[in-house]
């Protein structure tokens, strides 16, 4: 588990933050148990419409805090990844549309990643010439010129329509577009880029793009590659939102250019904000306010105003947060905790360091 | 050939309406490091303020004026109450300011719904103007070139020959030392916002009567900012005009001659001098 450094650098400010290589706690247990017997005891609609949905948005916004808070990239075009997957999926898929190449299920899924994927790394490669703020508004500009392209070609994108009728395949007699496969496909998907952005953060190159991270130009004068290690991190991140793509665009069934334009882009942006960007937990629980925002805001605010809201809320909890949901909660605790553990408790120096 | 240039006059006349709106941003960034990502939602609600003015007041002139003082006290406001106390902290303002942006578009569009909204300028300025070869082009648009002109030699002479634009641009080369110097910095990136903020709204009245005011154009207006002020290099006014020039140019020829893809110029220019100079064409690397 524990990584090597090539080589340690001389630790002048203590800079290099490490993952948590925390024990697994009680609540860790709970949270996995919930989210394994949720879908038998909910609703079709709290399992498909709440839970899958969580999911799918928590995924594609693990990618961007896997960027962001690994790498201190804010790239907006990972939503635009996803589409890409989802676009691919329908291009060369089965779709009523009737445009799609129809390639089986084992063949267009890889694909589709593959091509994200790529994608991923070409938009990484462009972005990585620019740094901070410069990285927002360029993927910002990529992601939307990627809309305007999927909205203005009818011979490969089909324009403005996009496609229908995308459906997940059956696996083994398994209809996975039933709620309860479709949440434990979503459910394992999450899992696994979950995990696998812990595992990412631990291993040698996670250390060192969070150190790249915290001083590119000493790690460059060390001799790495920042440029390589960024990228890299760039394709990493795609895989992950091609994943959440995938599923999204069975979720949704379609793909149309609305689903890459602008407020999907702000909205994973949100969601990845809101829950916090230094931790992978972070998005997932971004993603599970916005759905509950976004299904449950009709019932005390009027639906048109729903920008309104979840505006709102992200203005707030940015205002008073560096680290989201995940950090005011933190906030609390320790606030909750100090009088009684004692104000330099190991546990707690750790959790400052970290920001 | 009439094609051409009638391609080439729109290219330019747009060139100047995206001048008008970036010069603000970069103006604003270049100084105090700060993306301004409402900046759309500015030029919108400029557009909107000045079209209930003019409605009210009758008055084309007093609308746009209205868009301009409005924009420039929201803007002062703004950096005031908000931006002041999150000063070197990119991530956050440039978050804050996509949180305002969502809630300023949306409240706009309650108040004012999704229906386009036209302006009457004078009779002087709508009518078309004779010229060679294309026969006639529409004054309104000669006009906004003009104006963009005017502009951009009056931010030119603000920045170079007047006291509060030598600050600025001492600003933006080391805000450390003009603060040490005993400027007081923060009331000149204040007077910096409101003339960035009133340019957006200035531009969304101006900009508006040629085009329309209508939901959508927040977010259009802030991506051909985007984009001409990463062409042009961030922080410099002669930049954006550089920038501003190339995009509009890109955007009418690829519409005018490849309608399918026409966006895709001005992307493709952004990557090209992203490739070559990652700064901008008249950028300083920071």
């Amino acid at each position: 588990m524990s990584a090597v450094l090539p080589a340690q650098p001389a630790n002048a400010s203590g800079a290099v933050a490490v993952g948590r290589r925390s024990a697994a706690r009680p609540y860790h247990f709970i949270v996995a148990l919930l989210l394994l017997v949720f879908p038998f005891v909910a609703s079709d609609f709290w399992i498909v419409q709440i839970g899958a949905q969580s999911l799918i948005l928590g995924v594609i916004a693990l990618s961007l805090m896997f960027l962001a808070g690994y790498g201190g990239m804010v790239s907006l075009a990972q939503m635009t990844v996803a589409g890409v997957a989802a676009y691919m999926i329908a291009i060369f898929g089965v779709s009523t549309t009737g445009s799609g190449l129809g390639w089986p299920w084992w063949a267009v899924i890889p694909w589709a990643i593959a091509i994200a994927t790529l994608y991923a790394t070409l938009v990484g490669a462009l972005s990585v010439r620019t740094e901070g703020i410069y990285t927002i508004m360029i993927t910002l500009a990529i992601g939307m010129a990627t809309f305007y392209l999927a909205q203005q070609n009818y011979t490969v994108f089909n324009g403005f329509d996009g496609f229908k009728g995308l459906e997940p395949p059956h696996l083994f007699d398994v209809d996975s577009r039933e709620p309860l496969p479709f949440y434990f496909l979503s459910l394992a998907v999450a899992a696994v880029c979950y995990f696998f952005v812990l595992y990412v953060s631990r291993s040698t190159f996670g250390l060192s793009l969070q150190a790249i991270r915290d001083n590119a130009r000493r790690m460059r004068a060390l001799g790495y590659n920042v440029t390589l290690h960024r990228i890299v991190a760039y394709s990493l991140a795609g895989l992950i939102a091609a994943l959440g793509g995938v599923l999204s665009v069975w979720y949704n069934g379609r793909v149309s250019p609305g689903s890459i334009g602008i407020s999907p882009i702000i909205n994973i942006l949100i969601i990845a904000v809101m829950g916090g960007m230094l931790r992978p937990a972070g998005p997932f629980v971004g993603a599970i306010v916005f759905v509950l925002l976004q299904t449950f805001a009709i019932d005390f605010i009027d639906r048109e105003r729903f920008n309104t809201l979840i505006g709102t809320v992200f203005f707030l909890v940015v205002l008073f947060s560096t680290d989201g949901l995940l950090g005011l909660w933190e906030r609390v605790r320790v606030r909750l905790t100090a009088p009684r553990a004692g104000v330099t408790s190991g546990q707690r120096d750790g959790a400052e360091g970290q920001r | 050939m009439r094609l051409l240039i009638l391609t080439f006059l729109n290219g330019l006349t747009l060139a100047a309406l995206y001048f008008m709106v970036a010069s603000g941003f970069t103006l604003v960034f270049g100084l105090m490091r700060q993306i301004n990502l409402a900046h759309g939602s500015l030029y919108l609600l400029g557009g909107y303020v000045g079209y209930e003015v003019s409605q009210m007041a009758g008055s084309w002139f007093l609308g746009v004026g209205a868009g301009f003082v409005a924009m420039a006290v929201i803007g002062l406001l703004l950096q005031t109450l908000l931006f002041r106390f999150m000063e070197g902290q990119e991530l956050r303002q440039t978050l804050v300011t996509i949180g305002l942006s969502i809630i300023a578009a949306d409240l706009m569009l309650a108040k004012w719904g999704g229906l386009s909204y036209q302006f009457d300028p004078p009779e002087w300025l709508f009518g078309s103007t004779p010229m060679p070869i294309i026969n006639a082009y529409p004054t309104y648009r000669l006009f906004l070139l003009g104006v963009a002109i005017v502009i951009g030699v009056l931010l030119w002479f603000f920045l170079t020959r007047t006291r509060v634009g030598m600050m600025i641009r001492a600003g933006v080369d080391d805000r450390a030392i003009l603060s040490a110097s005993g400027v007081n910095v923060q009331l000149v990136f204040a007077i910096t916002f409101a003339i960035g903020a009133g340019l957006a709204g200035f531009a969304g009245v101006v900009g508006g009567t040629a085009l329309s005011i209508a939901p959508g154009e927040d977010s259009r207006y802030l991506l051909a900012s985007l984009v001409v002020v990463i062409v042009g290099g961030m922080g410099s006014v002669p930049g954006a005009a550089i920038g501003a020039v190339l995009v509009g140019l890109a955007e009418q020829f690829g519409l005018a001659y490849t309608p399918t893809y026409g966006i895709m110029f001005t992307f493709v220019i952004m990557v090209a001098v992203l490739a070559v100079r990652p700064q901008g064409i008249l950028g300083r690397r920071a």
